[in-house]
């Protein structure tokens, strides 16, 4: 396998967390995708990590840091969603405009 | 019984000058007498803090510290006369400018230790006397504490090593001089008085300020002994400005004590307490400038013979013009004063005739005498509350005290036999007489007449006749008899210290100095048979006179006076028109034109100026405040500050809150960098 059908399925999935991030109104579905482009992310260090022959395996060690980190983001990220529901009764990020001018 | 034990104690006798007088220098007695003048100044500035609180305002401090400076004073008195005499010069570096070395020096030999005696025993007569006088006084703690200071000035005076410090004692005496004629100060001619006796002196202190500077130039030095060196070895530079310096430190002379036509402070200043008058205008202040032409003596005497001659001609008008005046005065205070002005006439007169001992003895003897008619007038005037003699008389029965005392120092004033005047006036009526000064020897004697003559006037009109006052008199205290009785003692004994061919000690005193004999004079050794006559005579006469003339119809004495003498009453009753002369010839012009004229220099030329300079300011202050400032630095910043507010308003639309929205402007952003960073690689 080439390196460029990895790097073609990460930038598709990145490209589609974009969208979603963008696009989508209901905030779980916003984090959802930012978790998707981080995966992409991953995808990517992992396989310029294996393509160059990284001897410390730098690739999958980042790979493995971006996933904790993810995973305190998108736990920090629900508590608030969930909050925001609890007051609101609604996780849609449109009407989420209080700090406007 | 002390003048026995002078008379039997003092072992030098008159050496004639030839052999060099070993001197010792005292060791500590004359090591310490810097105590003298210190202990003064600090008694008056401690009186000035705490005076208030002690329980006699101050008196007791004041007393102590004159007290102590009378005993040190009658120590080194006996001391000197005990021993060798003591010359001795101390002094204490103050400070350091560069090359300038300032010093406290002072020194002690005869002529200082005679000074110290006079002042330390005359001051605490009329210290212990002013407790008493003073009683009930609105402000006794400030006339302690200047009276004090004056103590402590004029010993710092008289114990001055060099010229500078002599000229600061000199101004101290001055300023407390000033404070205390004006010490009743609500009272304006009182306030005035004070005014015009610093005025008069300040202005015969520029003559002494640029003598003492020519002086220490040209030689070099300021101390005395270095002055007298150069006299002795006649240096060249100093003998071309002797005479003028010797004519200016007299002209400062003349202030201080009061001669011609200086003079006219003294009379005024009576204003003041009668203490004061007993001490600083009739024993010790108004004998500086005598002290300082003694001090100077040898100079006069070896180089400037021809400013001697002015000393003398001042000194015999100031003694006969004044003697005068004491005829026709009904103040008693001023009668003493003008008699005082006189006597001073008489030393000034004697040093000027080259008898440096009889003008000094005539110093020592008449402190005694002259302070104690003073003080027997101030008694009088607190008896009476009146100063003048026409409300007094027939006050020998209220106050016999008072009364004997007062005879007994106007006795010795007048020259009676075996009383102090009558030796100190009959040397220097000798002086006159060998020196060949003839006219001088007529005056004086002439003005021994007189003496005898305002003398028994003056007795007359006070203690005898009617009384003419109001109230019922009566004896002073004895705070104020005591001190009057120990006066009246020194006026009895003192003259027994220098009687020709007897005793010497007074010559021994005075010439123990650091220089020689020669310069000093010679001691009489024998009575002037001429001299002594004459001057009985003019006694006896001035006695009579005054008896036939005052003696029985004082109530009307004024009214009677005009009559006798119709020629010079206008003239002595405006004391020759000097006072008149000076007002009109040098106070009225100044005051008058030259203020005027100042006034119109000062409202429309200065005034001018002033105010176009304030309206000119004001203009160019209009115009920085409205047109620069408020139009230009101030427009500018709001603008800047509309500016930043209106683009604020509009940017702000940017920020909507929407958090798609910023991301998207993130990634559009991140987009751009990628775009840029691919372009620049490629």
């Amino acid at each position: 396998m080439t390196i460029a059908q990895f790097l073609v399925l990460s930038a598709a999935m990145f490209s589609i967390g974009i969208y979603g991030v963008l696009a989508r109104r209901n905030a779980v579905l916003v984090l959802l995708s930012v978790e998707l482009m981080l995966a992409a992310v991953n995808i990517n260090f992992v396989a310029f990590g294996r393509h160059m022959a990284d001897p410390i395996a730098g690739g999958q060690v980042f790979a493995l840091f971006v996933i904790t980190v993810a995973a305190a983001e998108v736990g920090i990220g629900l508590a608030i969603v969930l909050l925001i529901f609890r007051n609101r009764a609604s996780a849609n990020i449109d009407e989420l405009d209080a700090l406007k001018w | 019984m002390v003048t026995a034990a002078l008379l039997a104690g003092p072992a030098i006798l008159a050496a004639g000058g030839e052999e060099a007088v070993h001197h010792s220098d005292g060791g500590v007695l004359a090591s310490g007498a810097w105590l003298i003048v210190l202990v003064p100044f600090v008694a008056a500035l401690a009186i000035t803090l705490f005076g208030k609180r002690l329980p006699r305002n101050g008196a007791e401090l004041a007393v102590g510290a004159v007290a102590f400076v009378a005993v040190y004073g009658t120590v080194l008195l006996f001391s000197t006369w005990m021993g060798d005499g003591i010359v001795y010069e101390g002094a204490v570096t103050i400070g350091q400018f560069g090359g300038f070395e300032v010093e406290w020096a002072w020194v002690v030999d005869g002529l200082s230790i005679m000074m110290f005696f006079v002042v330390g025993v005359v001051s605490t007569a009329c210290f212990v006397y002013a407790v008493g006088y003073m009683e009930g006084d609105v402000r006794p703690t400030a006339f302690f504490a200047s009276f004090t200071l004056f103590a402590g000035a004029m010993l710092m005076l008289v114990s001055a090593a060099n010229l500078i410090q002599l000229l600061i004692g000199w101004e101290l005496v001055g300023v407390s001089s000033y404070l205390l004629i004006g010490h009743y100060w609500e009272q304006k001619e009182n306030s005035s008085a004070g005014m015009k006796a610093f005025i008069v002196n300040k202005i015969a202190d520029i003559g002494l300020m640029i003598g003492i500077i020519i002086a220490g130039i040209t030689v070099g030095s300021f101390t005395l002994s270095t002055i007298m060196d150069k006299v002795e070895e006649s240096d060249a530079a100093l003998d071309d400005v002797a005479v003028v310096v010797a004519v200016l430190l007299f002209i400062g002379a003349m202030g201080k004590s009061a001669q011609f036509p200086f003079h006219v402070w003294l009379p005024d200043a009576m204003a003041g307490p009668t203490p004061v008058s007993a001490l600083m205008h009739a024993a010790t202040m108004v004998t500086a400038g005598v002290y300082l032409i003694a001090r100077m003596f040898p100079l006069f005497e070896h180089m400037a013979p021809d400013a001697l001659t002015v000393v003398l001609v001042i000194g015999t008008i100031t003694l006969v013009i004044a003697g005068l005046l004491a005829i026709v005065q009904d103040d008693i205070k001023r009668v003493l004063a003008y008699s005082t002005l006189s006597q001073l006439g008489y030393m000034v007169a004697a040093l000027g005739a080259g008898a440096y001992t009889a003008g000094l003895f005539h110093l020592f003897t008449h402190a005694f005498f002259k302070s104690l008619l003073f003080l027997g007038a101030g008694s009088v005037i607190h008896a009476v509350h009146s100063n003048n003699m026409s409300d007094m008389g027939g006050l020998r029965k209220d106050m016999p005290r008072t009364f004997w005392t007062f005879i007994i120092g106007s006795a010795a004033l007048a020259g009676v036999p075996f009383l102090a005047g009558f030796f100190s006036k009959d040397e220097i009526l000798a002086s006159f007489n060998e020196g060949g000064h003839s006219i001088v020897f007529l005056l004086g004697v002439i003005t021994a007449f007189i003496t005898a003559l305002y003398m028994t006037r003056a007795v007359s009109l006070t203690f005898f006749g009617e009384y003419k006052g109001d109230g019922h008199p009566h004896e002073s205290p004895a705070v104020m008899t005591v001190p009057m009785l120990g006066l009246a003692g020194g006026a009895v004994l003192v003259g027994y210290l220098n009687v020709p061919g007897f005793t010497s000690s007074f010559y021994n005193l005075v010439t123990t100095r650091s220089v020689s004999h020669e310069l000093l004079g010679e001691h009489a050794t024998s009575f002037d048979i001429m001299a002594l006559g004459v001057g009985f005579l003019a006694l006896v006469l001035g006695i009579a006179v005054g008896y036939r003339l005052y003696y029985r119809d004082a109530p009307t004495q004024k009214e009677r006076d005009r009559l006798r003498i119709p020629v010079l009453w206008p003239l002595l009753e405006n004391k020759y028109y000097i006072d008149d002369l000076y007002m009109n010839g040098i106070v009225n012009p100044v005051k008058g034109p030259i203020a005027r004229f100042i006034n119109w220099t000062n409202s429309y030329i200065i005034d001018l100026v002033v105010n176009l300079a304030g309206l000119f300011t004001k203009g160019l202050g209009r115009f920085v405040y409205g047109g620069l400032d408020q139009r230009g630095i101030d427009l500018a910043i709001n603008e800047v500050g509309a500016g930043a507010g209106f683009l604020g308003g509009k940017l702000r639309y940017i920020q909507t809150g929407k958090v798609q929205q910023y991301a998207g402007a993130l990634f559009a952003g991140a987009l751009v960098l990628v775009i840029g960073f691919w372009i620049s690689i490629t």
